[in-house]
């Protein structure tokens, strides 16, 4: 339903990465296109938060390739990634409560004149792009300490904005949010997809899933379990993906007596 | 930066003092006007405003520089009426000089404190800065300023390597730092050497650091006059930027006050230096020491480096996903400590007339660390002004000035600086705790 270019923007090929005796993740491959939101699901410790955090420089790969732009690239530093354009908002949304919402948006990348700070544009850009994304916080000059958790939730996603990524990683932005709070979250990942951003949306709730993402890539025990285009997908058959159901002496018996009628 | 966040809102709220000049028109059905949360304080304007705004900040716990300024009064208040040179000009000066020195090292102490670590290494390195100058410019015969900026530099390597391990092998700032400490002390009695103490030759430049004396009375007026109107320039610049980028700025109101007050103290300490009897005119050392406040402040608030020192001393792990070397911020603070204690340690050798074994000994660490907390730095990190370190100093050694004056015995300066310092924290922690529950840290 979205118009996908050829060429993904990000692509990993054969990813793994091990943590001493934990192999987090064997041989995993992804795809992003640009303007495509990419669903990464999967149980606990299926490898979700590891592999964004390859991706976005913090935990660098043991094996394997990634691609952006159909060329080869190392991410061994979270700023590799920037600077190639990825912008992750993590789970523990990783913001500075000491410093004001302006401070925070710009924090690594800040507007300035030969290493002074640009403060006044700074503000003058923060406001204007937490305006058009609705985003309504009491005033960006306030400490993100005195901010509420949805507030914080708009904030760190507004902040991966700022670099005008390509591929923005969100890692389960509406987990801790109210009703309306995960609906302007959802609102805001359909308004990055209309800009052309690549985006990879980590979460647990599938109706949040097929409310907003293309396709579902599912991980399991660290490895790829299928992807699936949202559109053209049970509900059940992502359930079955995640768990590990269609995996069992039930469906190994169908397969098999699928191919037997085949080759009849 | 906290008082910036006073929203003007829609364009009802204007001031009454500008509404003619600024207020922008409503753009005509625009994106629709960005919703005030209705639950925002908005601060109302006029003295009224400031006011309850000021009260709501105390009970939140953001006392900010407000304990320090009601204890100097009462420093003051008290010393005067128990003698009444306290206030008179040489005694000033004396506190003026005493708290340049170890005013600089705090400087170096309150980023220090700000990135949430410890430098306890600072009197000892101080102690090496003098007695590398000493033994490079008396014994060795090397230019005055060479041996200085030799000095300096010495003491940026040591902070450059107290920062290293910390931030690279990982060992805690404090057990680095101690046993900084202790090294540093022994490699500055090393180079003492057999003598134990090497003078100051006079009319050399560090003897001037602390005894030069600005006799013209326009010195001392002249700079207070200085920097009275760059700090109106520059807050009307900043208003006047920020009004034209549309965004709230400060009533012209406030701008006056602000610099009525800096004014009032610049010109008092200007006047108190220059004309009772006695005067010797705008001591050199504050001078040097007020020149490293303003870059220190500059850099702390202004540029990219001074930001990332407060992110790390706030959340480390999202500096660091924010893409800022994390390691590099914390070794350059660690030399610019090393740097400013050198430094500093060569004003305590002018005052003592010469580099000796026991520079930078004794209470000299306490003094500086307490000097930084005492003006209110958070030891939790990332909460702090590079101000502080002259706030604080000057508590230090107002209450050993007055002690002094008033024959108090050495022992009971030690307790009362402690319970000085005690106080400090106590104020921190509990302030700390405030706003906590008030939902601001």
């Amino acid at each position: 339903m979205i118009h996908v270019s050829a060429t993904p923007v990000l692509a990993l090929r054969g990813i793994s990465k091990r943590f001493g005796a934990v192999q987090a993740l064997t041989d995993v491959d992804l795809e992003i296109h640009p303007g495509e939101v990419v669903a990464l699901v999967g149980d606990n410790g299926a490898g979700k938060s590891t592999l964004v955090k390859t991706i976005s420089g913090v935990h660098p790969i043991d094996d394997g390739a990634i691609e952006w732009e159909g060329r080869t690239v190392r991410v061994n530093r979270p700023n590799d990634a920037q600077e190639l354009g990825v912008a992750t908002v993590y789970q523990d949304l990783a913001l500075c409560d000491n410093l004001d919402v302006v401070a925070n948006l710009f924090l690594g990348s800040e507007l300035r004149k030969v290493s002074v700070l640009d403060e006044i544009a700074m503000e003058k850009r923060a406001k204007e792009l937490l305006d058009t994304l609705s985003i309504r916080i009491p005033s960006v000059r306030i400490p993100v300490a005195s901010l509420s958790g949805g507030q914080r939730q708009v904030v760190a996603i507004a902040r991966a904005l700022i670099g005008d990524p390509k591929v923005v990683i969100l890692d389960e932005p509406t987990a801790a949010l109210g009703v309306e709070q995960t609906a302007q979250v959802l609102d805001l990942v359909e308004r990055l997809r209309e800009r052309g951003h690549g985006v990879i949306l980590i979460s647990h709730n599938m109706a949040d899933v097929r409310a907003v993402a293309d396709k579902v890539a599912v991980l399991r025990l660290g490895r790829n379990n299928g992807v699936f285009d949202v559109a053209s997908t049970s509900h059940e058959e992502i359930i079955a993906a995640i768990t590990g159901a269609t995996d069992n002496a039930v469906t190994r018996r169908e397969a098999r007596t699928a191919t037997k009628e085949d080759a009849k | 930066m906290s008082d910036l966040a006073k929203t003007p809102g829609p364009s009802t709220e204007k001031p009454a003092s500008d509404s003619a000049s600024t207020a922008p028109a409503v753009e005509p059905s625009a994106a629709p006007i960005p919703a005030v949360d209705p639950r925002l304080l908005i601060r109302e304007e006029g003295i009224k405003g400031y006011w309850s705004e000021f009260t709501r900040k105390v009970r939140g716990g953001e006392l900010g520089s407000l304990p320090v300024f009601i204890g100097l009064i009462v420093i003051a208040i008290v010393f005067q009426l128990q003698n009444s040179n306290f206030l008179s000009a040489s005694s000033v000066a004396n506190i003026a000089v005493y708290s340049s020195g170890l005013g600089i090292m705090a400087v170096g102490i309150v980023f220090v404190l700000l990135l949430g670590e410890i430098d306890l290494s600072v009197g000892s390195v101080a102690g090496v800065g003098a007695a590398v100058w000493a033994v490079l410019n008396v014994n060795n015969g090397w230019n005055d300023w060479l041996a200085i900026l030799v000095a300096v530099l010495s003491g940026m390597a040591l902070g450059a390597l107290h920062g290293f391990f910390f931030a690279k092998i990982g060992v805690p700032a404090f057990v680095v730092t101690l046993a900084g400490f202790l090294g540093w002390s022994g490699l500055q009695d090393w180079m003492m050497g057999g003598e134990g103490s090497i003078n100051t030759p006079s009319g050399s430049v560090v003897e001037n650091l602390t005894n030069y004396f600005f006799e013209d009375k326009a010195a001392g007026y002249g700079l207070a006059l200085v920097a009275v109107l760059a700090y109106a320039a520059s807050l009307l610049v900043d208003s006047k930027r920020r009004k034209a980028a549309s965004l709230p700025a400060r009533p012209v109101a406030e701008i006056v006050l602000r610099t009525a007050v800096v004014a009032v103290l610049c010109f008092a300490v200007a006047y108190v230096l220059n004309e009772p009897a006695g005067a010797r005119g705008l001591p050199l050392a504050l001078v040097l020491f007020l020149a490293v406040l303003i870059i220190a402040d500059f850099v702390a608030r202004r540029t990219t480096f001074g930001r990332q020192v407060f992110a790390v001393g706030g959340n480390p792990e999202a500096a660091r996903r924010a893409g800022i070397n994390v390691d590099r911020v914390r070794i350059t603070v660690f030399a610019l400590s090393g740097t400013l204690g050198a430094f500093g340690g060569l004003f305590i050798a002018s005052l003592s007339g010469g580099a000796t074994k026991s520079v930078g000994a004794g209470n000299t660490l306490m003094l500086v660390i307490a000097a930084a907390v005492i003006g209110g730095t958070s030891l939790f990190g990332g909460r702090g002004k590079v101000w502080s370190a002259l706030l604080g100093m000057i508590v230090i050694q107002s209450i050993q000035q007055g002690l002094n004056m008033i024959g108090m015995a050495n022992a009971v300066q030690y307790m009362i600086t402690g319970a000085v310092l005690l106080a400090a924290v106590v104020i921190d922690s509990v302030s700390r705790r405030t706003q906590k529950t008030a939902g601001r840290a």
